[in-house]
């Protein structure tokens, strides 16, 4: 068991380049970064900056070019295609800009999906899917669909589709970007308190400081490099 | 585990209702076509199904149509391997309509029933019919087509053969109405053959060919080597094959009709194919940011792949099994107004057998491409695509 205070992600010499046509582009430049277990870190920079590529990175969604990136003691960066998934599916929980919900499906359904792939019966499923959407206060909007929910609501189904594993880390990537200021703040409240009640440890995308100011500690990236941080 | 992801798929199909639709309505035209074509064939080959490994079938080399001597029945009994002979030609008979056509043959009745013991017949009317040299044995077909029983005359015409008083009607009597087993053509009528040599007004001493029994299924090509070299040289050569092989000979008559199904299935099956493919191409091309958020739930490589296949799958299990069904239902419905012109119009069980396979080979292969790029598909690429 770590310590409650313990570096939960261990990223050190990180690397990442891409390559437009003939072209290579760094995308994140021997980045060395710890994160503590139970922080809420806001990742800020300007457009192209790599905070995006670092939290994929960190999330398992693509490769770095070297380096290494440690999640909870695992080296994520050195597992295969088919552990990828699985570790992803265990361990972490994704809150995306545009929701990202399936249309057809219900409110309900979406949030059950990443607990197909787990060895759950249909109540034991429907238990978990009810107490998430309870957390996020849409018990009463489970059969409701996507194009039937307000952008705020929609941004909650996904918060419940993200923690309804009850993952190590949740991965926000602009998660009041499409939502006007009273919905954002409703939805920062909720990290906020996933965070202080749950001890999610949540690393945040964002482009806005006052979304960045309900984090624990905000780090700056600038050209794929740790420009500053601020607690 | 699959069932938990049928609601997903269900939702998938739901997306584009009408596209959805119009692909699994055509997949269910297409089975209906080979349903109804199997029944067609499997109508059109009955007699082929039943005819006897033990038979063969001496006729003229040149064709069924010309004429053997009479005098060929004994010398081909005494080849080694023969158990019995009789005659049989083709009486060209019809009743009341000449649209009424009905199979129908002069034969030695005690040898002939010797040579197929599968028909069914009470004892009383087997006697009567033996006895009677100007009764007929008729089908169960032909008796519930034209409401014929036992004791009936029956003023018979023939569109060959003529009376010695110049006469094209042949006044016989019903003696017995003889069954088959499941797949059995009962359109025929039997005639005797004595009553037909004395009274047809030409043609004497021919007939058109002569069944033959021999000992075993085995010695059966032996056999026919041996009564075919018997009449080398001579003016009325035979050839003799296996009654299996004639009675598809006779169905080959209309061109050789498994060759046109076939021709016309798999057109149909390769289009099927083509839109099928098509449907799950575009359904994965406009899921593309969907994929990649459920590769981010963990959905692994060979998970995204399985959805697109079952995907495929469910739509071409769908539409074939409603396919299937209604063939089956018309065939239902059609057979005993074909009665007459095809009986045993019915979907055939191996036709259901090979349906299905053709239902999981179509949606596997018309899901693998769609599939396979679904599943390379990376989670970073596939986001950025909203």
């Amino acid at each position: 068991m770590a310590e409650p205070d313990a570096a939960i992600v261990r990223i050190r010499d990180l690397v990442k380049d891409y390559r437009r046509g003939a072209e290579v582009v760094r995308g994140l430049d021997g980045l060395s970064i710890d994160i503590a277990r139970g922080d809420f870190v806001a990742l800020m920079g300007p457009s192209g900056s790599g905070k995006s590529t670092l939290l994929n990175l960190i999330g398992g969604l693509d490769r770095p070019t070297s380096g290494s990136l440690e999640v909870d003691g695992l080296r994520v960066d050195a597992l295969g295609g088919a552990a990828l998934a699985r570790w992803r599916a265990d361990h972490v929980g994704f809150i995306f800009q545009m929701y990202n919900l399936l249309p057809v499906l219900t409110a309900q359904a979406n949030v059950e999906l990443p607990l197909l792939l787990k060895d759950l019966s249909r109540e034991q499923r429907a238990q978990r899917v009810a107490a998430a959407l309870k957390l996020v206060g849409l018990e009463n909007r489970a059969k409701h669909r996507p194009r039937e929910l307000s952008g705020g609501q929609e941004q909650r189904v996904g918060i419940a589709r993200a923690i309804v594993t009850d993952p190590t880390l949740l991965l926000c990537d602009e998660p009041t970007g499409d939502l006007d200021r009273k919905s954002g703040d409703e939805i920062l409240e909720l990290l906020q308190a996933l965070n202080r009640e749950y001890g999610k440890t949540i690393i945040m995308v964002t482009h806005d400081p006052h979304a960045a100011e309900r984090a624990h500690r905000v780090i700056h990236l600038d050209k794929g490099m740790l420009r500053d941080e601020a607690a | 585990m699959i069932v938990q992801y049928l609601p997903l798929l269900a939702a998938s199909l739901r997306r584009k209702r009408l596209r959805t639709f119009f692909t699994i309505a055509s997949i269910v035209v297409a089975f209906l076509l080979f349903g109804l074509a199997q029944a067609m064939r499997s109508a059109l080959e009955s007699g082929v199904e039943v005819a006897g490994a033990d038979r063969l079938v001496t006729m003229h080399k040149v064709s069924f149509t010309q004429l053997l001597p009479a005098s060929y029945g004994s010398r081909i009994r005494g080849v080694d391997g023969v158990v019995a002979v009789a005659p049989q030609t083709w009486f060209g008979a019809w009743f009341s309509d000449p649209r009424n056509q009905i199979p129908a043959f002069p034969t030695e009745p005690e040898t002939f029933l010797k040579i197929y013991p599968e028909y069914v017949i009470p004892a009383a009317q087997r006697s009567a019919w033996v006895a009677d040299r100007t009764g007929i044995m008729i089908g169960r077909a032909v008796a519930d087509s034209f409401g014929w029983k036992p004791g009936d005359r029956v003023p018979l015409k023939s569109e060959i053969w003529r009376h010695k008083d110049g006469s094209d009607t042949w006044e016989v009597t019903v003696r017995a109405v003889f069954d088959l087993p499941a797949g059995g053509d009962t359109r025929n009528i039997l005639l005797h053959q004595d009553y037909f040599e004395e009274s047809k007004a030409f043609a004497k001493g021919l007939i058109g060919w002569y069944v033959v029994k021999v000992r075993s299924a085995e010695e059966a090509p032996a056999v026919a080597r041996r009564i075919d070299a018997l009449f080398a040289n001579s003016p009325a050569e035979t050839k003799t094959s296996s009654e299996r092989a004639m009675a598809q000979s006779f169905v080959n008559q209309i061109g050789n009709v498994g060759a046109i199904l076939n021709a016309i299935v798999s057109a149909v099956f390769f289009t099927m194919l083509l839109v099928t493919a098509n449907t799950m191409a575009q359904s994965v091309r406009e899921r593309t940011s969907e994929i990649g958020v459920l590769k981010t739930l963990g959905f692994g490589d060979g998970a995204v792949l399985g959805l697109v296949l079952a995907e495929s799958l469910l739509i071409t299990v769908i539409g074939g099994v409603l396919g299937m069904a209604g063939a089956w239902w018309m065939s239902v419905k059609l057979e005993p107004l074909l009665s007459q012109y095809l009986p045993g119009f019915r979907v055939p069980q191996v036709a259901v057998l090979t349906a299905t396979a053709f239902m999981l080979l179509l949606g596997l292969v018309a899901g693998a491409a769609p599939a396979l790029q679904a599943m390379r598909l990376k989670i970073v690429e596939a986001l950025r695509r909203e």
